[in-house]
């Protein structure tokens, strides 16, 4: 037992030991999903946000220093991970990427007056009340409804089919603003489908689809169980418009899956990574090389929101000795002035820290996100 | 006479751990010695620790003391955490009680007597069966509970609370919102009440290990034939531990949904019941004082090993094997009875 502890008390000395810290650089905390099913998520904010320092670090102005931290999507680990940033001495967060955590996050975030930019948390929950709460992202309403307009306005369909996870916030909260806006637009909803966490095999609920007649099949949910619709209506040879929304995202980089299978499928994301612009040329072609696959919209997401902090950091005039306290009332003030032109369009932001930005379409074809007419 | 001192030795010894623990914890927090302070990590802990702490003890009751091994504890859990928050913000909220502890009590009490309740459903039907057939529909009930409450919505209008069954669409503001689970909840939740839960959860259960019903529970478990034929009701004894066992776990689960801004029944998967059972078999099943130490210890353990980053998950199930392989190491075991002589009389005694 005593020597248990002696291990478990050296083990805590090498950590604050690992936690030194380079001098003068402001100290950035990132909270994601980094293990576990929502990884591809976090690591890509990772990801995202590593490329964003570099350049900044390397214009020589502003000095930023990045700590990761592995959440496993859990409220309960983002917490414990937020607080471990906090005896790192972190001055803002960059995070949370998921929802729920976030919220856990956000309200201890309130109490230590610490501010929190996400770059992918998209509930109106996550924001609600707290003043020190901003997002890169669209809000889970803004999605559902502009899917249902943006179906529409393209005249994609007439009959849609949803299947989405019951048992999911994001899920269900676009589902929700989806159906509302459908109805008001006059598209015909013909199969709504349901499934849940679990769920492996979905066969019912393509099948009703399918019987249905649908022309379109929205699918506001995450890329896993989406890659697993798209592969059983092939064997079912169901071939309708598959649209979905920024969860889809990430899709291509599942290992084993046959991309050729989501030729064809919509997803309303601000992002798209074959933009013909330097930024998002440029952006490609490093996050390709260095990490070997094609950024998604999380990666955008990430790379915006530290462009964002460096410029809310430079107006704001915070320094590396600026305590977290100060340093949240000073962004704050700053935030509301920024306009930013990122990867994922041109970004102004509310005081409840809603952000605006126009939606794009992106289409898969030939195993790449291209930009939709 | 010899031997109930003994017993009672050991139960000190059990409260004692705790409270020392309590002590130290709260001499780290406030930072009188100088280097010894609490990191902020390990304080948003120490709540947590609490709740599994709990979940390990109540469980064993279960698993060591009745013998019966039960797959769906985070279900009991669940129970408690979302009618605990239910019944703490309508009291903060819709009634106005200002005083958080006060809310924070009623919710944990009627935590407790929804899973106790659930437990009461659950174990009638199921405890009158023999084998395995309590491990298959503890495990259902968890699914079963957290698919429910995915599919509830509780709001709160003034001082009215609304329920609805899949439908969003009710009259005030959500409390819990379906599967986005209950969002906005005041962090209530405090050490000293976690440190109280655990000391009213060992008093509880040690003194029914104890008592004449803990002596007819275990009898029951050694061999049921045999218990019976002397005349004890099996049903009775194997309810009480197991209904006493869920209601502890939805008082814990009541501490733990007030403890975050928000709770989902996501969180009270498959994979929570497994954890919790992992600490009662590390900590030696039916030995509550190993239950208490391993649930802490696996609690801060991942974080601990934050500084491995992508291995920590990794290192964390090699420490796991690793513990499992010491603890049951015949040389290892030997080379302790020679230091601490008592344990080696006690393992002869076994064999």
């Amino acid at each position: 037992m005593k020597k248990f502890l002696v291990a478990v008390l050296a083990l805590v000395l090498v950590m604050t030991a690992c936690l030194a810290s380079a001098e003068g650089a402001i100290k950035i905390g990132v909270i994601g999903p980094m293990t576990g099913a929502a990884a591809d998520y976090g690591t890509s904010v990772a990801n995202g946000a590593a490329i964003a320092v570099e350049e900044v670090n390397a214009k020589g102005g502003i000095q930023i220093e990045l700590n990761v931290q592995d959440d496993e999507h859990d409220p309960e680990k983002s917490i414990n991970a937020y607080n471990n940033l906090w005896d790192w001495g972190c001055q803002m967060i960059v995070g949370t990427v998921t929802t729920n955590p976030c919220i856990a996050v956000g309200a201890q975030a309130y109490e230590d007056r610490m501010f929190m930019l996400t770059p992918s948390a998209s509930s109106t929950d996550v924001i609600a009340d707290k003043d020190n709460v901003y997002q890169i992202c669209f809000t889970d309403p803004n999605q559902g409804s502009a899917s249902a307009q943006y179906i529409s306005d393209h005249t994609l369909g007439t009959k849609v089919a949803v299947i989405y996870n019951n048992a999911d916030a994001y899920s269900t909260g676009i589902y929700q603003t989806f159906e509302a806006k459908a109805k008001e637009l006059g598209l015909e909803v013909v199969a709504m489908t349901t499934f849940t966490d679990d769920t492996t095999d979905f066969s019912v609920q393509v099948t009703s689809c399918k019987e249905a007649g649908a022309e379109l099949v929205f699918l506001p949910i995450y890329y896993t169980p989406a890659s697993m619709i798209l592969q059983q209506a092939k064997a079912m040879e169901f071939a309708p418009i598959f649209f979905g929304v920024d969860g889809m995202d990430g899709i291509l980089s599942i290992e084993g899956f046959d991309t050729s299978l989501a030729e064809g499928v919509m997803l309303l994301t601000p992002f798209s990574a074959d933009g013909q612009d330097e930024m998002t040329v440029n952006f490609v072609k490093k996050y390709t090389e260095l990490y070997g696959n094609v950024p998604s919209q999380f990666a955008a997401d990430a790379y915006d929101a530290i462009y964002t902090l460096a410029a809310a950091i430079e107006k704001a005039g915070i320094t590396a000795e600026t305590p977290a306290e100060e340093a949240c009332d000073m962004l704050i003030a700053a935030m509301q002035e920024l306009e930013i032109t990122g990867l994922t369009g041109t970004m102004t932001w509310a005081a409840t820290g809603e952000v605006t930005k126009s939606p794009t379409a992106v289409v898969i074809k030939d195993g790449a996100y291209v930009g939709a007419q | 006479m010899k031997k109930a001192n003994k017993k009672l030795s050991a139960n000190l010894i059990t409260y004692g751990i705790v409270i020392v623990a309590f002590i130290l914890c709260q001499i780290a927090i406030a930072g009188i010695i100088p280097g010894f302070k609490m990191t902020r990590s390990l304080k948003g802990q120490l709540i947590p620790i609490c709740v599994y702490v709990v979940m390990a003890v109540s469980l064993n009751l279960t698993v060591g003391i009745s013998g019966e091994l039960s797959l769906g504890h985070a279900g009991f859990m669940s129970v408690g955490a979302f009618s605990g928050v239910i019944m703490g913000m309508w009291l903060n909220k819709g009634m106005g009680v200002e005083n958080e502890l006060l809310c924070l009590l009623a919710a944990i009490v009627v935590g407790g007597i929804c899973a106790g309740i659930a437990g009461v459903i659950i174990g009638i039907p199921v405890l009158r069966l023999r084998g395995d057939y309590l491990a298959i529909v503890t495990l259902a009930f968890g699914e079963i509970i957290r698919n429910v409450l995915n599919c509830l919505y509780f709001s709160l209008d003034g001082s009215k609370l609304h329920v609805s069954f899949n439908n969003p669409s009710i009259p005030g503001k959500l409390l819990v919102n379906g599967p986005a689970g209950a969002t906005g909840v005041n962090k209530m939740a405090t050490f000293e009440v976690g440190f109280v839960l655990v000391l009213f959860t060992l008093f509880v259960v040690l003194n029914l290990i104890n008592s004449r019903s803990g002596r007819a529970i275990m009898a029951i478990r050694d061999s049921r034939i045999a218990a019976e034929s002397v005349g004890i009701n099996v049903t009775k004894y194997k309810m009480m531990a197991f209904v006493t066992s869920a209601f502890l776990a939805g008082m814990a689960g009541a501490l733990y949904g007030l403890n975050f801004s928000t709770v989902t029944a996501a969180k009270f998967k498959f994979d929570t019941s497994i954890l919790v059972l992992v600490f009662v078999v590390l900590g030696g099943i039916g030995n509550i004082r190993g239950s208490i130490i391993a649930a802490a210890l696996l609690t801060v353990l991942p974080e601990m090993l934050r500084a491995f980053s992508d291995y920590r998950m990794l290192i964390y199930a090699i420490v796991l094997i690793l513990v499992m392989l010491a603890t049951n190491n015949p040389t290892l075991k030997n080379a302790i009875g020679r230091i601490i002589p008592h344990k080696a009389k006690k393992e002869s005694d076994k064999a």
